[in-house]
């Protein structure tokens, strides 16, 4: 059959090839052989310049037995715990305002979505100070005296404020966005039947905005899971709290390039990336229950 | 059925409570930029007052003194520019190609191609750092302006987003020009590239974005201070300053600067533009 192409569809195959193959190549040079190749150096020990030794299950075994690993991994689900529903109940909060009929509506929005331009790397500079123990802005004005960054049980609750101070105005314009989809018409049918606002909330709002919602929180899920800049700005080695607040992410940064155990910090990402499949099919799975495509 | 009047004051009710929470909002979300602004301009003994003072004895530019000499800004000024104009060039220029030949043109092999495209974008950046770290060094790369563009020469994402865009122009466009007597390449960077200004527009912005908040890939890649971006140099400020706050938020002040003011220009582009990519 293929023979049979005529000279005009050869041709337009040939532009097709020819213009995916940058793109091509470059994932073939720059992801793909990568992922490969972490998967094999995962059971492989790096002795120094980028050699490598077979060895088996060794990284995983010396993994699963490390109390730093758990404790990276407990930290970061606790992390996504606290920001994703969180985080995204403070956004929708903030869609359903921005959706109102105010004055200023782009200004708010403007303010709300400023966090996302800044790099994350100053504003967690930022944030150190106002949590700083002795003389931050927080304490004072919160007449406490917590050592928010440094004390093992709210290091990582700091870390999330950070998150999701960042992230509330972005997953509110998506959500935004969800919301004015919704048919004014929805709304006026039910008002006729004497509905109050907060059961229009869960019968009209809620469904409809569901599989906005569910998009939103994927991403924040999947983020989330792989946070690393806040806590390796908020975080420095001599932080006492450093094991109760590194991420996996963290951990892998530590282990690959400053340890440079880059066998061993493999591992860490495979398992990471492991995890983060497996949550975000249960989600999938889940959403059946709550999400709704059709009214 | 309830009275005009008692509907009238829950209507007012519900006005206050949405100003109010928005305005709360807004005060939540500029403080800590005010705070930041406010520190930078007061001496180490002054942040440290108790009870604070809000606004610092008197407006100078000590600090932002201090953070240019320790910090070299100018370098990290041009090696962020470049490193991000690069990456968008890149981006824009090969995801338009490859979107266009995705959506529009017929090849054997397409559908495993575009697997590929799917793969890269399901999987986090991280698990490709190692062997990306490995090449650069092994190409003697390592602490290069290429080192830092390196893993953005192609954007899986970029290529997703403008395959969508591509695909939502009628084929008739495509095809009247085909008639008359565009070949493929023609067609496509005369007639159907420049009908995607809006998606280029966002893409741009959420690639220059997140490029310039990126912060493990140049920590590792270029441990040179010269040759480090504006988020990896600004990392190396918290343990020379650990206590000296103002110096600190001058420096942040300094690497956040170039995005605010582009941001403040260009609001709706970049609230579409990134809200509109969906985000990665």
């Amino acid at each position: 059959m293929n023979m049979k192409l005529s000279a005009a569809a050869r041709r337009e195959e040939n532009w097709g090839w020819f213009m995916v193959a940058p793109t091509i190549i470059g994932l073939v040079v720059l992801n793909i052989w990568p992922f490969i190749q972490t998967i094999y150096t995962s059971f492989c020990e790096h002795q120094g310049f980028g050699h490598y030794r077979f060895i088996g299950l060794g990284n995983y075994i010396e993994m699963f037995g490390n109390i730093e690993f758990w404790k990276a991994t407990w930290n970061t689900i606790f992390f996504c715990i606290l920001t994703v529903p969180v985080g995204v109940a403070l956004a929708l909060f903030v869609a359903i305002l921005l959706n109102a009929k105010v004055k200023f509506k782009g200004g708010f929005r403007t303010l709300f979505f400023l966090p996302l331009v800044c790099a994350p790397a100053a504003v967690a500079m930022v944030w150190r100070w106002i949590f700083n123990g002795e003389y931050g802005i927080l304490n004072q004005m919160l007449g406490q005296n917590i050592q928010w960054i440094t004390n093992p049980k709210t290091a990582v609750i700091a870390v999330a404020i950070v998150s999701i101070w960042s992230s509330v105005g972005y997953d509110a314009v998506l959500l935004l966005a969800g919301l004015q989809n919704i048919p004014k018409t929805l709304y006026e049918a039910n008002s006729i039947d004497g509905a109050g606002k907060v059961r229009q909330f869960f019968t009209i709002t809620l469904p409809m905005v569901s599989p906005t919602m569910f998009s939103v929180l994927i991403m924040r899920l999947m983020a989330s899971m792989k946070i690393y800049d806040l806590i390796y700005m908020m975080a420095d080695e001599t932080n006492p709290a450093l094991t109760d607040m590194q991420s996996l992410m963290y951990l892998f940064y530590r282990s690959s390039f400053v340890a440079g155990e880059r066998g061993y910090g493999s591992a860490i990402v495979v398992w990471t990336v492991s995890l983060i499949l497996l949550v975000t099919l249960i989600q999938f799975w889940g959403q059946k229950k709550w999400v709704t495509y059709d009214i | 059925m309830k009275s005009t009047d008692s509907l009238r004051r829950s209507y007012a009710m519900a006005k206050f409570f949405t100003y109010f929470f928005l305005i709360l909002g807004a005060i939540i979300m500029v403080f800590p930029f005010a705070w930041m602004i406010l520190t930078s301009s007061k001496t180490v003994p002054e942040s440290m007052l108790i009870p604070p003072t809000i606004f610092p004895a008197k407006w100078m530019l000590d600090n932002f003194k201090e953070a240019v000499t320790s910090l070299p800004f100018s370098h990290l000024y041009w090696n962020t520019t470049l490193m991000v104009f690069f990456r968008v060039i890149c981006a824009v220029l090969f995801s338009s190609m490859a979107g266009y030949a995705f959506a529009k043109l017929k090849f054997r092999g397409k559908n495993i191609l575009f697997g590929l495209v799917l793969v890269q974008m399901s999987l986090p950046s991280q698990i490709f750092i190692i062997p990306q770290y490995q090449m650069v060094a092994k190409m003697g790369m390592a602490n290069t302006i290429f080192a830092l563009v390196f893993p953005g020469l192609v954007s899986a994402f970029g290529v997703f987003f403008l395959r969508q865009t591509y695909m939502s122009i009628p084929d008739e466009v495509g095809e009247a020009a085909y008639l008359d007597g565009c070949n493929q390449w023609q067609t496509f960077y005369k007639v159907m590239f420049p009908l995607t200004g809006t998606s280029v527009a966002a893409l741009t912005i959420f690639t220059a974005v997140f490029a310039y908040g990126d912060l493990m890939w140049p920590l590792v890649v270029n441990s040179d201070l010269k040759m480090m971006t504006l988020s990896s140099g600004l990392s190396t400020l918290k343990g020379q300053f650990s206590t000296n706050f103002p110096v600190l938020m001058a420096g942040s002040l300094l690497a956040m600067l170039p995005m605010v003011v582009l941001y403040l220009i260009f609001q709706r582009q970049f609230v579409e533009g990134i809200a509109g990519t969906g985000g990665k």
